[in-house]
Formats: structure tokens, C-alpha cells, sequence
């Protein structure tokens, strides 16, 4: 679990970075979906209004979680559904796998939901005899790959098509060489359908869950999460405790926000409300902790929990978009993740919330305005404190210390730093320096502002 | 303790003070209410639906005759059209036995003209799975139940409606794979949006 038996940001970024021109077409491929978000917003003139008004819905919500969770499983029972509490992930897990036994059968279609990622459920399944089958496209296609998704919303944002190809032939019958998106799609439709109406028990994540009626909302725009539900006789929907909204009227904020944000679409091409089971069908809802009462806790962190996973944070990163999802080596990759993970163990997380520039994107595009590059800011220092940076960061970090406290050393280092770029470049131009990677070196200025200084005013 | 009470007296402790719940009346105010049909057109024709504005029952299923052969599976809530659907027998089906249905015919009585979206209640579907496992959905909108915006819509869903409901946007789609839309992922292959206008 320490920093030095897992691989951090940096190695991981560094290992996406060796294939430049893919990172160049991930780096513009989601910057283009920043920019049909940005196409999407500015047509509404409220759009800071609906903000604000999402975030304050969400701040409500959590000063009040309790009470929106009892209520919401008092209307949830009363609708006929059975609800579960999950402390933790392995608690979840457990509760999922006894509905599965309890009704016999060992193989179950799963669609979108970050919380079973969260709680490593397909694993833990699979280690007790049960196959899932994940239902969206997308993490179809990093299940084949036995990946985890990379993007929140778009789960195999990370590969290229001629992949996706090879991965189909060899697992689905394509024939060798075929990358067209079209027919692709078409062969998991075929496929998928028949997982569809042979599945008895289907699971899926929850967007939304209403207090005030007792109902949750699927949002999604292949249609599998109702293909899965509406076919299966046992529906499981699992959900974390800050998804809880106060009142029905208040989906009119979050679904206006959500898939513009997203995607730039108006809206998903459903967004799903399940109140009550079908006639003849079980219907299980698990409300699962996992740390998120903790992070309530934590008054400089806690508007995390105020996230919609919309994923625009990540499509703006500049880090994110060069170093990709799995750099972050967590089930939510991306600024946001960096902010959630440290939560669940801070050790293991701690490169997290260094893997940023601080500009501010990611804040600005957030839909509930979750403070996401101050929380960066302050989870570092909770970090250094806690002592869980590295050795070369700790280093690095007192070096500076010295040589900024002192005018002298200052100025004695950046002329060295001068004259070491300008006669001896490849001192600093090689391997050894992490600045140089994926990057040149700037050219070093003449003088310094100081000594331009001393010689242009310095008399006056 | 069970775990129940082990998460909310943790969640308990550690929710900060209460805030106020904003009012959002605010916001349904400020909605576009002009040209509400034009809107509504324009946005659903671009998320992918075919829009067909007409006058009477017997237009649709001119349009549908054309559009769709005769010898595929078609089924409808709408009992005016049971001459080119079955409106009835599909109702006693499992839910798996709709498999093979190539169009559905279902009537909405609200659309959203920011997104192009239709409300679906469960008793307008039939079966809660039709408009996602048919290959083709057509769906029948009176043009007076057209709202602007998701605050309008929400305002008109009654709170104590059915088991299941849901907004349906367009056809089916997916752009997973390197971002190239697809229309057709799981759901309809496409759908057909008849307007028409009664009083």
C-alpha cells in the first residue's frame, strides 16, 4: 500500500505519453467535447442561475442527508421496494452477491454505475462464481479488455478503434481487421441483446434519488440500463448516499445541467424514473457509505459529495487530457477523483491532488460549482502534513525552502540556472530531469530581472 | 447496531449546519416561450428524430404504412390504431416476447422543447420495456402539451403518478467508440415524432 510499491501519476502519464500522436488525439478529442459543452451552455442565458441553484439544492441536501435518507427509504419501502444499507464496499458486495445466491443463478447484466467500480464488485463476483456482464458499450469494451474504464462517461475514451476491432474478433466473432464504429456497434447490439433477455437479475447505478417519492433516475443514451431492468426479474440499483436530492421538481435543475455538461446533448436520450417494481418483479436499492459520511465530515472537502459525475472536470483538465484516465489509478480519474480518493485512503492517493496545475478549468465547468483546484490546493497540505509525499518531493520541497528563504542563494542559483541552460543545455536536457520529459527545455533569458533592473533603473 | 443506524448517526455527526433549500420559481420564469413548437422541432430533429406534423389518425398510418412493411411485428397503446397494430394480444406478452417488435406506437402527453424530449408514462407504454426493446418507436404528441423547459415539464408530472415513467430524447445512440455517433445502441434505431394539433 505505500507510495513506493504502487505506481504513481507521473509513472503511469509517463507510460500513456511514450505514444505521442495518441495522446495528442485523446488531448483534442475531449477538448472538443469541452467545446460542444461550451456550444450547449451558452444558449442558456440562466445557465450561472441553474448552477448556483443546483449547487445550493446539493449543499441543502447534504446539511440535511439524514433526514433525506430515512425519508427517502420510508417512501422507497412504501413503493414496494427493499432497501439495503452498505457501510462499505465489501458490505456492498455482499449484499449484492446474497440477492444473486438467494435467487439461484450465477450470471447477472450490469449497466453504468461508478459505485461497483468503486467497490471492485465485478471482481468480487467473479471470485465467487458469478459472471457480469457490463451492458454499455463503452465498459463492454474495457471489460473485454480487462481494463478498468478510463472516463466516467466515456469509458474507453483511452482506445482507438483498431483495438476495439481486434478485441471484437477475438471475443465476439468480427472478422480480423474491421474498425468501422458502425459495425462494431451493431455486433455488441447483436451480442448484448441476447445478454439482455437471458439475464434474470440486471444492476444498475442511480443518477438521481428522489426523497420526497422514493424513486431513483437512470439516465442514460444506449437504452441497456432499462433493457437490463425492464427484462429482468430482479432489478438491484446501487447508489451512494449523496445521491439523495430533496424533491422531485428539483430533477428540472439537475437534468438541464447534467448531459450539457457532459456531452453538450440537451438531455440523455433517456432519463429513466423507477418508482416501483414491475408487477412479478424484486426491486432492491443498496445505499452504500463508503467513506462519504467521513468526507461529510471534512468541512474543506465535503462539497465533493455534491458531484453529479457529469465529467466535465476531466474533459477540461489540461493534465487529465495528456496523462489519461488510468494515470489516476482510481475508479474516478480526473480532477474530481483526485479530490474523492484521498478520502478513501490518503496513502495510497497521496499523488492525487499534486496531479494538477491548479488552473481553474475545472472549477469553472463544474455544474454543482464544487471548488475542485482549491480542495487540490488543500488536500496537498493535508498531505505534506500527514507526511505521506515522497522522499525526491519532501527533497525538492526543502531544497526550494533554502533557496527561497535566503536573497543571496536566489540569486546565486538562477544565474547558475542561467548559465547552465545557455553552456551546458544538456545537463538539464536529458532523462535524469522530469521537467524534460514529453517537453523542451525553455531557452534560459539573457539576465535577470533584477540585474535588467539595476541596469535600466537601478541609478534612478 | 445495524448498519442502517451506523450510517445515518455517522452521517448525523458529521452534516454540517442546515442550509436553506433555494427557491427555483425563478428559474421556470425565465424560459423561452416563444415558438415553442418550432423549438421543439428543431431540437428533436437535431438529437436524431424524424419529425412528422399532421392532421389527422389517418395520416400516421399512411406515413407508417409506407415507412415500415406490413409483415413485421407492430403493436400500439392507441386503440384507434389497431387496424395496423396490435393493441391488445402484446399486453399478455413476458416481457422477453416483445423481442421481435420492429415498431411501437405510443402517445405522449408532454414534450419539452428545450431538449426534444417526450414524457412516457408506464400505462402509455403497455410494457415498461416496448420503448427500449423495439427496433423503431413512433410516438404521437398534441402540439398544446409542447412546455419550455424541464421546470415546466416537472411542474405537469403529476407526483403521484404510475410506477415507471420516463423521458425519452431521440433514438437510441452511442459515440463510445472514438467518439463517431452511433444511432442504434441497445434501443430504438430510430424515432418518428408525429405532431399534431387538437383542442
Amino acid at each position: 500500500m505505500s507510495t513506493t510499491s504502487t505506481k504513481d501519476h507521473a509513472e503511469l502519464a509517463g507510460q500513456f505519453n511514450a505514444d505521442e500522436k495518441r495522446v495528442d488525439w485523446h488531448d483534442e478529442t475531449l477538448w472538443w467535447i469541452r467545446q460542444k459543452r461550451d456550444k450547449a451552455v451558452n444558449q442558456l442565458p440562466e445557465w450561472e442561475l441553474l448552477r448556483e441553484t443546483a449547487s445550493k439544492i446539493k449543499e441543502h441536501g447534504l446539511s440535511n442527508l439524514s433526514n433525506y435518507l430515512e425519508e427517502f427509504e420510508a417512501n422507497a419501502q412504501a413503493n414496494g421496494i427493499t432497501v439495503h444499507w452498505a457501510a462499505d464496499a465489501k458490505e456492498h458486495n455482499e449484499i449484492v452477491h446474497g440477492i444473486i445466491k438467494k435467487h439461484g443463478v450465477n450470471r447477472m447484466v450490469k449497466s453504468k454505475s461508478m459505485l461497483t467500480e468503486e467497490c471492485h464488485l465485478n471482481e468480487y463476483l467473479t471470485e465467487n462464481g458469478i459472471e457480469v456482464v457490463d451492458s454499455d458499450l463503452g465498459e463492454r469494451i474495457v471489460q473485454l479488455a480487462k481494463e478498468p474504464p478510463s472516463h466516467i462517461v466515456l469509458p474507453c475514451i483511452h482506445k482507438k478503434k483498431e483495438e476495439i476491432g481486434d478485441l471484437f474478433h477475438e471475443h465476439l466473432g468480427t472478422p480480423a481487421g474491421v474498425s468501422d464504429p458502425q459495425v462494431l456497434t451493431e455486433t455488441a447490439r447483436q451480442h448484448l441483446r441476447e445478454v439482455f433477455l437471458t439475464r434474470k437479475i440486471a444492476l444498475t447505478g442511480v443518477n438521481f434519488a428522489v426523497a420526497e417519492t422514493g424513486e431513483f433516475v437512470v439516465c442514460t443514451n444506449e437504452g441497456n440500463a432499462d433493457m437490463g431492468a425492464h427484462l429482468s426479474e430482479v432489478h438491484i440499483a446501487s447508489m451512494g448516499i449523496e445521491k439523495i436530492i430533496p424533491k422531485r421538481e428539483h430533477l428540472g435543475v439537475f437534468l438541464r445541467l447534467l448531459t450539457r455538461s457532459a456531452t453538450g446533448q440537451p438531455i440523455t436520450t433517456y432519463s429513466s424514473h423507477y418508482k416501483k417494481p414491475r408487477p412479478g418483479q424484486e426491486m432492491h436499492i443498496v445505499i452504500v457509505d463508503n467513506g462519504r459520511s467521513v468526507q461529510l465530515g471534512r468541512k474543506d472537502f465535503r462539497n465533493s459529495l455534491k458531484c453529479i459525475r457529469c465529467g466535465a472536470c476531466m474533459n477540461t483538465c489540461p493534465v487529465y487530457r495528456r496523462s489519461g484516465g488510468h494515470s489516476y489509478h482510481n475508479a474516478v480519474s480526473g480532477p474530481i477523483g483526485s479530490i474523492l480518493a484521498p478520502n478513501l485512503d490518503m496513502e495510497k492517493y497521496a499523488d492525487l491532488p499534486f496531479a494538477s496545475t491548479l488552473c481553474g478549468s475545472c472549477s469553472n465547468v463544474c455544474p454543482v460549482k464544487i471548488d475542485i483546484h482549491d480542495q487540490l490546493y488543500k488536500w496537498r497540505q493535508v498531505i505534506v502534513k500527514a507526511g505521506y509525499t515522497t522522499k525526491a518531493k519532501t527533497a525538492g520541497m526543502k531544497m526550494m525552502q533554502w533557496t527561497l528563504s535566503s536573497p543571496g542563494i536566489y540569486h546565486a542559483a538562477g544565474k547558475a540556472g542561467r548559465m547552465v541552460m545557455k553552456y551546458a543545455p544538456f545537463a538539464v536536457n536529458n532523462a535524469l530531469n522530469p521537467w524534460y520529459k514529453q517537453r523542451d527545455m525553455p531557452k534560459p533569458p539573457v539576465e535577470s530581472f533584477d540585474d535588467w533592473y539595476k541596469k535600466n533603473r537601478g541609478n534612478k | 447496531m445495524s448498519n442502517r443506524e451506523k450510517i445515518l448517526s455517522a452521517v448525523r455527526a458529521n452534516q454540517p449546519e442546515l442550509t436553506a433549500l433555494p427557491e427555483i420559481g425563478s428559474l421556470k420564469s425565465l424560459a423561452d416561450k416563444a415558438n415553442l413548437l418550432t423549438q421543439f422541432t428543431t431540437v428533436a430533429t437535431n438529437i436524431g428524430a424524424k419529425v412528422f406534423e399532421v392532421k389527422s389518425l389517418a395520416e400516421v398510418k399512411t406515413i407508417i404504412q409506407n415507412k415500415f412493411g406490413a409483415e413485421k411485428r407492430v403493436v400500439s397503446t392507441i386503440a384507434e390504431l389497431s387496424d395496423i397494430a396490435d393493441t391488445k394480444e402484446y399486453l399478455g406478452d413476458l416481457p422477453v416476447e416483445l423481442a421481435d417488435v420492429e415498431l411501437a406506437i405510443l402517445q405522449s402527453d408532454l414534450a419539452v422543447a428545450e431538449n426534444g424530449a417526450v414524457w412516457i408514462t408506464e400505462e402509455q407504454m403497455g410494457q415498461r420495456v416496448l420503448p427500449f426493446i423495439t427496433q423503431h418507436l413512433a410516438v404521437l404528441v398534441n402540439t398544446k402539451n409542447i412546455v419550455a423547459t424541464m421546470h415546466d415539464a416537472y411542474s405537469s408530472i403529476s407526483i403521484t403518478t404510475q410506477g415507471f415513467g420516463a423521458f425519452v430524447a431521440g433514438p437510441s445512440k452511442t459515440a463510445d467508440i472514438e467518439q463517431s455517433l452511433v444511432i442504434g445502441a441497445h434501443g430504438p434505431r430510430s424515432m418518428s415524432l408525429f405532431l399534431f394539433n387538437e383542442d
